[in-house]
């Protein structure tokens, strides 16, 4: 929200101004903007229940009243736009009585149970009743009585706890453009649903989790594997490792109480070794052997005119997506796997057999910002060990849950290494966490191996940031190479439906599913807003900076994994372990 | 529902409708009058047809207490139960028609001949009570008087 005011205030030299007065203080706002907004850039915030940042107002929870001298009634503050003169009333106790009265009213058929609810903490309805001193249920009124719906394997759905704020199926259509969800039936019978009301797991849902970060109560939430890692943790027959996202490291702090963007890499991992782990690794080392994959992939096909452009797939919320919508263009889609189970892969394979571990016996736990990472790694194509590759797949925010269960604060950690190999990574790895990573440091090595000359500045400041499609021109050995990269799927429909109009000018896409890229992912803790994301990505492009290794073909033992293992990439053996297929899904 | 006949019809009837700045609704109105409701496939193939998600599609249709997605019988008897008709013993109605009819609200009598529902105000409030089946609407409803318009129907 910070940010998005800052934003208006710069853009407030070309904006006309109006004069509005919030509780008898005159103030000057850019014209257009609503009422919310206006308080907001003035530091009152009012509460709300269905606006969310990012999405197109709604008006419909009616927290946000205000009262507007010469109306009648109040008006929704998020929908309502200033105009010249307008005198506001933000807490008269007209305002303040409507709003606890409306707050009220959505408590009469919510589940009193807050103590059993994942969003127990991070609600904003109890946030709301806390604040508005809601004490007593007035209106005690009929509960819905719906199963939980626990079909999908990354995503939880309790209607029983939905508000009916519509903020999952904003996200769901204008950030993500999947569509997905969407209200249905109506009166004491609404309900947010899938297509023909059918269980979330069979509807065309990516398992992005965008609709976890927007929902503000326990409605949504990650399918957990909590209690699968406790008891591998628990079994001395399992040898139990762990991998963890390069996203983790910058967000994993926040629920702890640090700030958005603190790094905390060596915290983190001293805190998940004291959580039991036999090994700590890093998915980072397996997002520099996905670049010397991928990095070869697209010099082969550029070289050996395969097709382009090509696309990452690093993302799996981004593969379902176009499983479901793209599936004409699943050719272009690198066959990579995602670094989540080139890990799983190598680690059931070379490192088991390093340490003498039948694959069996071991268990491989991920800590992702995803929540479609569930979804990936049992997807069928993910067993090339033999077994499931990578067993359980946390969020963030289930990592943090089971620190705190143990009684590890995270802050108080000292500093320490991950162990070796698997932890060993480059700066181009780290950058993989943030929107333009995986093609930064895709270009880092493709411009080096190709040209065979040293770059000059691995920053390319083109691919970074927040604009939704990026697009930069990189001049590899004399040819001229087209990159875009786009982040959230809405975004991703633009180019992808360039290249289906056979008018793209790309050698190589990025896509990720989530806006910001892993750093926004679904499975991040809850504040997650545009605010948020941009320091997180600060703090990746830190954690990149502070790296001595800053190019993936440099990682020392990625190359010992291809000569004492793998052979060649995009070798034999690479593919059978580190690549893999799609298959088309049905559009309903 | 399948058949390739059927996806003819259901062409025709988009293409009727097709360059009406809204024309779902259009459509999925005159779907339900040929077949009596709106099957999971078809409203799969509108979807896709006119290029709406299928998640809207859904809202649409069961939003509407006059579009149906479960097969309905021949006669869908709506009782409205919004207040001026509740005041004038709209209870009373659904209990006489649940009793004639041995179904329940939301059913459909076994011979498939009859399906019993409620629905917001029919706009006849001045001849309250009042139920519709199918395209007729029937006010100043009394016990003998349903039993009347029943066998009309039976």
């Amino acid at each position: 929200m910070a940010k998005i005011v800052e934003e208006m205030k710069e853009g407030t030299g070309q904006k006309k101004l109006v004069t509005i007065y919030l509780d008898g203080r005159e103030v000057k706002v850019p014209e257009g903007v609503s009422i919310l907004e206006a308080c907001n850039m003035e530091g009152i915030k009012i509460p709300t229940l269905c606006y969310f940042e990012g999405l197109t107002p709604w008006g419909g929870c009616r927290i946000c009243m205000v009262e507007v001298e010469g109306q009648p009634n109040l008006v929704a503050s998020c929908v309502t736009d200033v105009r010249e003169g307008m005198k506001i009333k933000t807490s008269s106790k007209k305002v303040r009585e409507a709003r606890k009265t409306n707050l009220e009213l959505l408590l009469s058929n919510h589940p009193l149970d807050c103590q059993l609810c994942d969003r127990n903490g991070s609600c904003e309805l109890q946030d709301l009743s806390y604040q508005f001193g809601v004490r007593e249920i007035r209106f005690p009124g009929e509960k819905k009585t719906y199963e939980v719906d626990r079909s999908s394997p990354s995503i939880k759905r309790d209607a029983n706890r939905c508000i009916l704020c519509g903020r999952c199926i904003r996200a769901c259509q204008e950030i993500q453009a999947v569509f997905a969800i969407d209200f249905a039936n109506r009166g004491f019978d609404s309900l947010v649903s899938p297509s023909l009301g059918l269980p979330l797991g069979e509807s065309v849902c990516v398992n992005c989790g965008q609709c976890i970060l927007a929902c503000p109560t326990g409605a949504l939430s990650e399918v957990s594997h909590v209690e699968m890692v406790w008891e591998a943790l628990e079994d001395p027959e399992k040898f139990v490792i762990l991998q963890t996202a390069p996203a983790i490291r910058v967000s994993i702090g926040e629920p702890f109480g640090l700030p958005p963007g603190t790094v905390t890499t060596g915290k983190m991992v001293a805190a998940f070794r004291r959580l039991g782990f036999d090994r700590v690794f890093d998915t980072n080392f397996a997002a520099d052997l996905t670049i010397i994959e991928e990095g070869t992939e697209f010099i082969n096909r550029l070289q050996k005119g395969g097709k382009l452009p090509l696309i990452t797939s690093c993302s799996p919320g981004w593969i379902k997506f176009m499983e479901h919508f793209y599936p004409e263009l699943m050719e272009n889609v690198s066959t990579c796997k995602s670094p989540q189970q080139m890990f799983g892969a190598v680690a059931k394979t070379y490192y088991a057999q390093k340490l003498g571990i039948d694959p069996q016996d071991m268990v491989v736990v991920s800590i992702m910002p995803c929540t479609a990472k569930k979804f990936e790694c049992q997807r069928e194509e993910m067993k090339s060990s033999g077994c499931q590759d990578v067993d359980y797949s946390l969020t963030t925010r289930e990592a943090a849950r089971m620190l705190k269960e143990k009684g590890i604060d995270l802050r108080e950690m000292p500093e320490e290494e991950f162990d070796d190999p698997l932890g060993i990574s480059t700066g181009a790895a780290a950058v993989f966490g943030a929107t333009g990573g995986v093609m930064e440091a895709a270009l880092r090595s493709v411009y080096e191996i190709v040209s065979g000359k040293t770059l000059e500045s691995l920053d390319f400041y083109d691919v970074r940031g927040m604009e939704g499609v990026k697009e930069a021109t990189v001049n590899i050995d004399g040819l001229e190479v087209g990159v875009a990269v786009a982040h959230s799927l809405g975004n991703a429909r633009k180019i992808l439906d360039q290249i289906k109009e056979g008018n793209s000018k790309y050698h190589f896409i990025e896509i990720m599913a989530c806006p910001g890229g892993c750093i926004g992912g679904g499975g991040q803790p809850i504040p997650t807003d545009l605010d948020i994301r941009m320091k997180r990505i600060e703090a990746i492009y830190q954690v990149d900076k502070n790296l001595s290794l800053r190019k993936s073909h440099e990682n020392p033992a990625i190359k010992q994994l291809y000569e004492e293992f793998l052979g060649e990439p995009n070798g034999e053996k690479a593919h059978q372990l580190l690549h893999t297929h799609y298959l088309p899904r049905e559009k309903m | 529902m399948t058949g390739l006949a059927v996806y003819e019809e259901i062409d025709e009837i988009i293409g009727k409708h097709q360059e009406e700045k809204t024309p779902l609704l259009s459509i999925l109105q005159e779907i339900q009058e040929r077949w009596r409701y709106l099957p999971g496939d078809v409203l799969g193939y509108v979807s896709r047809k006119l290029d709406i998600p299928s998640s809207m599609v859904w809202g649409v249709a069961t939003f509407y207490s006059f579009l149906k997605t479960e097969p309905a019988g021949e006669y869908v008897i709506r009782v409205c139960c919004n207040a001026p008709c509740h005041v004038n013993g709209s209870v009373d109605v659904l209990k006489t028609l649940q009793k004639e009819l041995g179904i329940k609200e939301g059913e459909t009598s076994r011979d498939g001949k009859f399906t019993l529902e409620t629905t917001s105000c029919l706009g006849v409030c001045g001849v309250a009570p009042a139920m519709m089946i199918n395209d007729v609407t029937y006010g100043n409803l009394s016990e003998d008087r349903i039993r009347e318009i029943l066998a009309l129907y039976r």
